[in-house]
């Protein structure tokens, strides 16, 4: 039964109440706004069999296609993988893994041979892959200075002795223990990521035909990202240009062979912006990751940038990870729109729109079994 | 000098003796010792400079804040922390602002009322003048003067008043909710001091009295005074909270002040009501809690397996600081205890008080709630209950002034065996307004009052033929009551009645010519047409509840001797004069018309008396009125001796009128499954009556059983019948006990065939109430579709609601009007005052006060529904997205080595409740509807599931728990898979942990952002609003500037530029949404085709046009008799102590204001609402006719 509205005339009415005063009340009737009665104008998706029966079709339809054309996509990547940990007696790098020590000077070198069965079009991507590694625990992650690797000189500067001085942050930062400094020195960098930064040499050869091994240019610039190179990381300014005597004062860290003004020749890839050193610092989400190593630059537009044939990867072993059952790869990858190869996205895709065609048609059944019978049942009072 | 040594508090340290003392004008002893109580008082918390201090401490007395505080603390650990300090520290500062700005408002109200209060001038009397004083620098022991219509400053012993006898009349409305006035008189001693300033200055007395404490009906004390000793009583005693009425000026001695006044004593703490949903989340963070350290052990335990087998071989690269994995897991467990805190969520009670407070203003602001006639909106005055609202069971409601509007209507006549009124009109239901307008023109009478009405001419007609039944009845009317007149002009007549039945008789005798004008202890002086009368008033025959009629024998102007008398049709006609039959079978039809009517009856009969034999009577009548023993046995023997052989006049028919709406309310409310008790202080037979008049009980009903038992086997047996007819298999199992439930018995609903009611009356009630008997009463009671319980104290009403609290797993709400009923509402779960009334006791302890009890059908149906519906889907919305979110860290715990590194970025996890999702959730549960009011009316059912409690349970918690444990499997696996070992398009890195955490972080916004299903304008806003938001700061957060200013607080630099632009990334957010809304859909449609609720079928279907609503005819029965009160105050009259001077004489008058525009507006309430000692239905013995006295018969050719 209605009754809301019986007594509409009664409360709509406009009456002016004298009140005990004799004077006329101030009217409390409240505003008639759709806000305040409630009466806003609304959509709210109900769900009928005319509804979500055409969206699971449609998911279906657009879903099925957009699967396929990623599938097709990832599925055109070219990509090899060569795995030289060297734990397994027959691979060429097992002795260097075996015999590693920190102590080496003399880097160990191992020599990979391995074939493209396909030809490499466009650029060529070079990674190095680390398995059971994890860069994303948390006090790996957090082991590190921003402000330091900002080129902040304060940072670099030599440990002070009173609780004054060291309240200013006038050297790196404490979450870099236990690689903050060596000897009241800095460490520049400091921390745990960039102690451990991977220092493996990768360098490519083709194996002619004719027997020569020609190496195949590497580029290293490029490969991190654009406001880590210049943002993020900058090497500290001081009073002259030379890095090394910016960084005079501090120590390089501990795994490392060279400090690090000596990463590289180039002055703009050196120091801290360095860009291997900046992949490197850019932390992995998952314990395996790559991480971009080298570019091979597409030549000519005739040539192939990696024709197939046979190819020689040479190692210089410096990285250990036997230690903790880790593996090292090297990757070749080419790139497309979406990336590099994952097939992922493109099955999920074709699976969640089959899956939600497959609901349609269940639904649909169901809805022409059961649904019809309910909706037409009035509501009983 | 009038100074006062207090030894109150003294005293009140030894609780030994109760009498505490007082001395009057002695305080020649060091000042140091007089302990002087002023009269201010505070009601506030909190001054400027303890407010920080007692606010903060208070807020960390909640669980939530303390908890809080102690993340913090974990958090500046370093081994610990697994966050930074601000993601604790932004929320709790917020939450605590925002709890601290609302207090900070509460209390800085409370300090202007008091200063309101305290600044109130009042004049004291201090060095032998009269001067104006603050009412807080009033002191105990001060002597002030108090003028009429003053309010009372404090607990005052009356010395004198303007009035003779020293009387004095307040008004206790804002005490007891009484409006009738009250009488006090002062000593005689105290008295003769008069308004003489000097004598009052002088006097000097002692006052020994009781402690402060809060029984208003109770005084005692003593007055030492010139070396006597006074007692005083409650009668000499005038209470803060009182108004002075009707007198010039009184003067009073200040006996109690401030806090320590009756009226602050009884301003105890009232109980902090608690919603069901309350509890069920207070338990549900228990369980939270518990399961939070479920996770974190299990997060814990593979730290150590992790640092055993993994971590310890790590080292290479990660040194660890300790090498113990034990000591390590035992860091994690906390570590990740503040990582997953988000699974208690802080800001839940926040948010749920801010959806309360809007739900709340919804309901101020409803127009169809507002009631026009008294300019009264409705109010909620808690806000923390609306979602309770949606969820009553039981509605227990007062009647006077409640259900009806406790006015009463003069509606029909019938006299000599003719009819008068609308006779052959049925009636119209009570909301619509009178169709017919020729009402009847009283001009011819100067003293008429404007406001009555009536709609039939003949009787004008046949008071103007001075028809001699007619007149005598008239003239009864008139003389037989015990209202008193008082006339401020000359002309202008007011009537103050006991019960607003008589007022409505005297007030239609006026109108039709006679006039009751004034009367002294004995006499009374009428208005025949226009013609001054004075009768001498001889002895007044009382009401009460056995007599059931009252008389007056009363000398006419010509000498005549006569009684008049006026009772239920029953008792008059047992003492009806033989030759009276004819008539007495056309007024028994007519009676029966009018019950069928619904009005209440009342029969009217004279007789002459013979002068002798009254002599005689008159003397015997005052032998037993001085007897000492059995006065009331002797005195009603004499009464049932002369009220015999009465001669019928005729009978009245009163409409009790109904409010608006009434039965069309409580047809809805019982549709919606909510069972309704009236509790009555009114006698059976007219509550019985209203019952029927309402809707409440109906004549389909199988049977209303009617329990009146006066012993507890009776009652036990009664209540056992009507059991037995209602169920016959379950009756026999008294045995029978109801499931323990946790300890706690809980009395289920059982199923019986058929509608029944039952009547129950407050002696039996007592019984009922006895802890034996309360279980078998609340079983048949529950089995009844209506309960009416009559003459009920409030002290039973309040039982009655506690009994059903107890036993029964529901919601009770108790509606009233009255002091007395303030006891039940405050017991219910929510109890509701009806507004606009003269009385406020009832609003003042309500939660929600409206003008009109139809209103409550909005409340409970429309407001109660969605707010309740609102909480339910904020509580699962919330407690869904809030754990989605923190899943995601568990799922990712077993890919970080369990190290409690999070996933998301940590000004995501600060702003993620606050900002990102904080408004679409408050958007939502402000504004969702599942189905509009209109459809709430039309399908009552719709209330059901929230009786039962289906939209928040454990039940749909843990539902909830599985669906985000999906969603977060969702949010985390497929971001996992899309960026394993995957790059950018330009062979850069995109799987790094912070484009990793962007990702997801997005996902998990997009995700639980689109699951909302209502989407108003203001919705839509709120949501895409916030998810521009969620950019606009994350773009800024990850800007270039904001990493030089702080490099090392905004280390995200760049991710948001590098990876969004990405459309694999894209990609992967639109497939994770569609993922986690895809099966919540499906289960949905699944369920609204396989079993549909009756929400989804008022979805489905389109609103229909309103219908009206069907006028139900109300019931043939009988009604009951036209008194609603109880011994009446007849001898009161008599002894003249109430009578004030002359009328006409008086200077200053009771003022009426705030008079509602009704035709008698009733200055009393029924006083009886206590269960008389005696039984009611005892048969009054049939007199026999012996002795015949003068009488005129009535002829078969009556007109």
């Amino acid at each position: 039964m209605m009754a809301s509205s019986y007594s509409a005339k009664d409360e709509d009415g406009h009456i002016t109440v004298s009140g005990p005063g004799g004077g006329t009340l101030r009217n409390k009737k409240p505003e008639n706004t759709a806000f305040k009665q409630q009466r806003l104008p609304a959509w709210q998706p109900i769900l009928t069999a005319g509804t979500v029966l055409p969206a699971f079709f449609i998911i279906g339809l657009i879903f099925i296609p957009i699967g396929i054309g990623l599938y097709v996509t990832s599925n055109n990547i070219k990509e090899f993988e060569i795995d030289y940990t060297g734990d397994d007696t027959s691979s060429p790098c097992y002795n260097c893994a075996k015999n590693f020590s920190w102590n080496n000077t003399k880097s160990c070198t191992c020599t990979i041979p391995f074939q493209l069965d396909q030809p490499y079009e466009s650029n060529v991507f070079m990674y190095y892959g680390l398995s059971n590694f994890y860069q994303n625990h948390r006090r790996y992650v957090k082991s590190r200075d921003d402000s330091q690797l900002n080129g902040n000189i304060d940072s670099l500067k030599v440990g002070a002795s009173s609780p004054m001085a060291s309240r200013k942050k006038k050297k790196p930062s404490k979450e870099c223990e236990p690689y903050a400094s060596i000897d009241n020195k800095p460490i520049a960098p400091c921390g745990a990521i960039a102690n451990s930064m991977f220092n493996d040499t990768l360098k490519l050869f083709y194996n002619d035909p004719n027997g020569t091994s020609v190496p195949i240019p590497l580029t290293s610039t490029g490969i991190a990202w654009w406001t880590d190179k210049h943002v993020k990381f900058r090497n500290p300014v001081g009073t002259n240009s030379n890095l090394t005597a910016v960084f005079q004062g501090t120590v390089k860290p501990v795994n490392w062979h060279r400090p690090v003004y000596e990463l590289d020749t180039d002055p703009e890839n050196n120091g801290f912006i360095n860009e291997d050193f900046i992949v490197w610092m850019r932390t992995a989400a998952l314990p395996t990751f790559r991480k971009l190593y080298r570019i091979i630059q597409k030549k000519n537009n005739m040539a192939p940038t990696l024709p197939r044939g046979n190819y020689t990867l040479v190692v210089d072993y410096n990285y250990p990870v036997r230690s903790f059952e880790g593996r090292k790869r090297m990757i070749l990858s080419t790139i497309s729109w979406m990336g590099g190869k994952n097939p992922f996205l493109g099955i999920a895709y074709i699976t969640v729109g089959s899956v939600c065609f497959f609901l349609g048609v269940v639904l649909l059944v169901i809805h022409h079994k059961y649904g019809n019978r309910n909706n037409s049942a009035n509501i009983s009072n | 000098m009038t100074q006062i040594l207090s030894f109150n508090k003294l005293q009140n340290f030894s609780k030994v003796t109760l009498l505490s003392v007082l001395f009057l004008n002695f305080c020649h002893i060091s000042f140091s010792f007089c302990l002087l109580q002023t009269n201010a008082i505070k009601t506030s918390k909190y001054n400027f400079f303890t407010f920080l201090p007692l606010n903060l401490f208070e807020q960390f007395q909640r669980i939530a804040n303390a908890y809080f505080l102690f993340l913090l603390v974990l958090q500046v650990i370093p081994q610990i922390s697994s966050l930074s300090w601000f993601t604790t520290v932004v929320p709790l500062i917020l939450v605590l602002t925002v709890t601290a700005a609302k207090d900070a408002t509460d209390d800085i109200n409370r300090h202007r009322s008091d200063n309101r209060v305290n600044n109130r001038k009042v004049q004291v009397l201090i060095d032998r003048k009269l001067r104006s004083e603050k009412w807080m620098n009033v002191q105990v022991g001060d002597i002030i003067k108090l003028e009429n219509n003053q309010f009372v400053t404090a607990d005052l012993l009356l010395l004198s008043s303007s009035e003779p006898l020293n009387l004095v009349y307040i008004e206790t409305a804002e005490l007891d909710g009484e409006t009738n006035l009250k009488v006090r008189q002062a000593l005689p001693v105290t008295g003769d001091l008069g308004d003489d300033i000097e004598k009052l200055a002088d006097f000097n007395g002692e006052v020994r009295c009781e402690p402060p404490n809060n029984r208003l009906d109770r005084f005692t004390g003593v007055l030492s005074f010139a070396g006597q000793k006074y007692s005083l009583d409650n009668e000499k005693i005038l209470l803060r909270g009182c108004t002075l009425r009707n007198t010039e000026w009184c003067f009073g001695l200040v006996l109690f002040g401030g806090p320590e006044t009756k009226l602050m004593q009884n301003c105890g703490k009232s109980t902090f009501k608690r919603t069901s949903i309350d509890r069920l989340m207070n338990i549900l963070v228990l369980f939270i809690f518990g399961f939070l350290a479920f996770m974190c052990s299990v997060l814990a335990i593979g730290n150590y397996i992790w640092e055993r087998n993994e971590g310890s071989q790590f080292t290479v690269f990660l040194p660890r600081l300790e090498d113990d994995p034990a000591f390590s897991s035992f860091l994690t467990f906390w570590s990740y205890v503040i990582i997953l805190n988000t699974v208690v969520p802080i800001s839940l009670y926040v948010s749920v008080e801010i959806i309360r407070l809007g739900n709340s203003f919804y309901i101020d602001w409803d127009r169809k709630m507002y009631y026009a006639r008294n300019d009264t909106p409705a109010e909620a005055r808690t806000t923390t209950l609306n979602e309770e609202l949606g969820q009553i069971k039981y509605v227990f409601s007062d009647k006077t002034g409640t259900l009806t509007q406790n006015i009463m209507i003069f509606n029909k006549c019938t006299i000599n065996g003719k009819c008068y009124g609308k006779m052959c009109t049925p009636l119209t239901s009570p909301h619509q307004p009178k169709q017919y307008t020729d009402t009847v023109d009283f001009s011819f009478n100067p003293l008429a009052d404007s406001r009555f009405v009536f709609h039939d001419h003949s009787l004008v007609e046949a008071v103007k033929l001075e028809n001699t039944e007619v007149h005598a009845f008239f003239r009864l009317l008139a003389l037989c009551h015990t209202v008193m007149a008082e006339e401020k002009k000359e002309g202008e007549l007011f009537y103050q009645a006991q019960s607003p039945d008589e007022g409505a008789l005297v007030t239609a005798a006026r109108n039709f010519g006679f006039v009751f004008r004034s009367r002294t202890p004995d006499s009374i002086s009428i208005v025949e047409m226009g013609k001054q009368c004075n009768y001498e008033l001889l002895a007044i025959l009382d009401f009460n509840n056995v007599r059931k009629r009252m008389s007056v024998i009363v000398r006419s102007p010509e000498g005549k001797l006569s009684l008049y008398c006026k009772g239920a049709d029953t008792i008059i006609y047992e003492r009806l004069h033989q030759s009276c039959s004819k008539l007495m079978d056309v007024t028994t039809e007519h009676l029966n018309e009018f019950a069928g009517d619904g009005l209440r009856t009342l029969a009217l009969a004279y007789k002459d008396l013979d002068e002798e034999y009254f002599n005689q009577w008159i003397q015997r009548h005052h032998e037993a009125n001085t007897a000492l023993e059995d006065r009331e046995g002797k005195l009603d023997q004499l009464y049932e001796e002369i009220e015999k052989d009465l001669l019928l006049l005729g009978a009245t028919a009163i409409e009790d009128k109904l409010q608006d709406g009434v039965p069309q309310t409580i047809e809805q409310l019982s549709k919606a499954d909510i069972k309704i008790w009236v509790l009555t202080g009114d006698k059976q037979e007219t509550a019985e009556n209203i019952g029927y008049s309402c809707n409440l009980l109906r004549e389909e009903m199988n049977d209303v059983f009617i329990i009146s038992g006066n012993s507890l086997e009776d009652v036990q047996q009664e209540l056992r019948n009507a059991r037995t007819s209602m169920k016959p298999d379950a009756a026999e199992n008294s045995e029978f006990l109801p499931e323990m439930d946790k300890g706690v018995k809980v009395v289920t609903d059982e199923v019986v065939n058929g509608e029944y009611g039952l009547v129950i009356n407050g002696h039996s009630l007592a019984y009922a109430l006895e802890h034996s008997l309360e279980l078998e009463f609340l079983r048949t009671a529950c089995m009844c579709k209506a309960v009416i319980c009559c003459r009920v104290t409030p002290l039973q009403k309040a039982q009655v609601v506690e009994l059903v609290k107890k036993y029964k797993k529901a919601v009770t709400l108790a509606i009233g009007d009255g002091a007395n009923d303030v006891s039940m509402i405050k017991a219910a779960h929510i109890g509701v005052g009806i507004s606009g009334q003269e009385g406020m006791q009832a609003v003042l302890s309500s939660d929600y006060s409206f003008a009109q009890f139809r209103f409550l059908q909005r409340l409970l149906l429309v407001h109660g529904r969605w707010s309740y519906l609102r909480m339910c889907k904020f509580l699962r919305y919330f407690f869904y997205k809030n754990f989605t979110f923190t899943f995601v860290h568990f799922w990712f715990a077993f890919f970080c080595g369990f190290s409690a590194q999070t996933v998301y970025d940590e000004w995501f996890i600060t702003l993620y409740n606050l900002m990102y999702t904080a408004l679409p959730v408050l958007g939502m549960s402000l504004f969702d509807q599942d189905v509009n009011d209109v459809w709430s009316f039309q399908h009552p059912q719709l209330y059901v599931p929230g009786q039962l409690n289906l939209y928040f349970s454990k039940k749909s918690f843990f539902k909830c728990a599985l669906h985000s444990c999906y969603s977060s499997l969702v949010l985390f696996f497929i971001p996992y898979a899309a960026m394993y070992d995957t790059v950018r398009d330009d062979g850069k890195d995109i799987a790094d942990y912070q484009s990793f955490a962007l990702l997801t972080q997005t996902c998990l916004l997009f995700a639980v952002s689109i699951q909302m299903s209502y989407w108003t304008a203001v919705n839509t806003f709120f949501v895409l609003g916030s998810l521009a938001m969620y950019f606009a700061v994350t773009f800024t957060m990850y800007s270039n500037g904001m990493f030089t200013i702080l490099p090392s607080a905004f280390p995200f630099i760049g991710t948001a530029r590098n990876s969004l632009n990405q459309p694999n990334v894209w990609l992967t957010i639109f497939l994770t949404s569609i993922l986690c809304v895809l099966p919540v859909i499906t289960n949905r449609f699944l369920m609204i085709q396989l079993c549909p609720t009756i929400n989804d079928k008022a979805k489905a279907t389109p609103a229909p046009p309103t219908r009206r609503a069907r006028i139900r005819r109300t019931s043939s029965r009988r009604s009951g008799y036209a008194f609603s009160h109880a011994q009446g105050y007849g001898d009161l009259v008599t002894s003249g102590r109430f009578l004030r001077r002359p009328a006409l004489t008086r200077s200053s008058g009771f003022t009426h204001a705030g008079r509602t525009t009704t035709s008698f507006s009733p200055m009393g309430r029924s006083a009886g609402y206590s269960p008389t000692g005696r039984p009611q239905n005892n048969k009054v013995p049939d007199v026999e006719v012996t002795s015949l006295q003068m009488y005129r018969t009535i002829t078969d050719s009556a007109p």
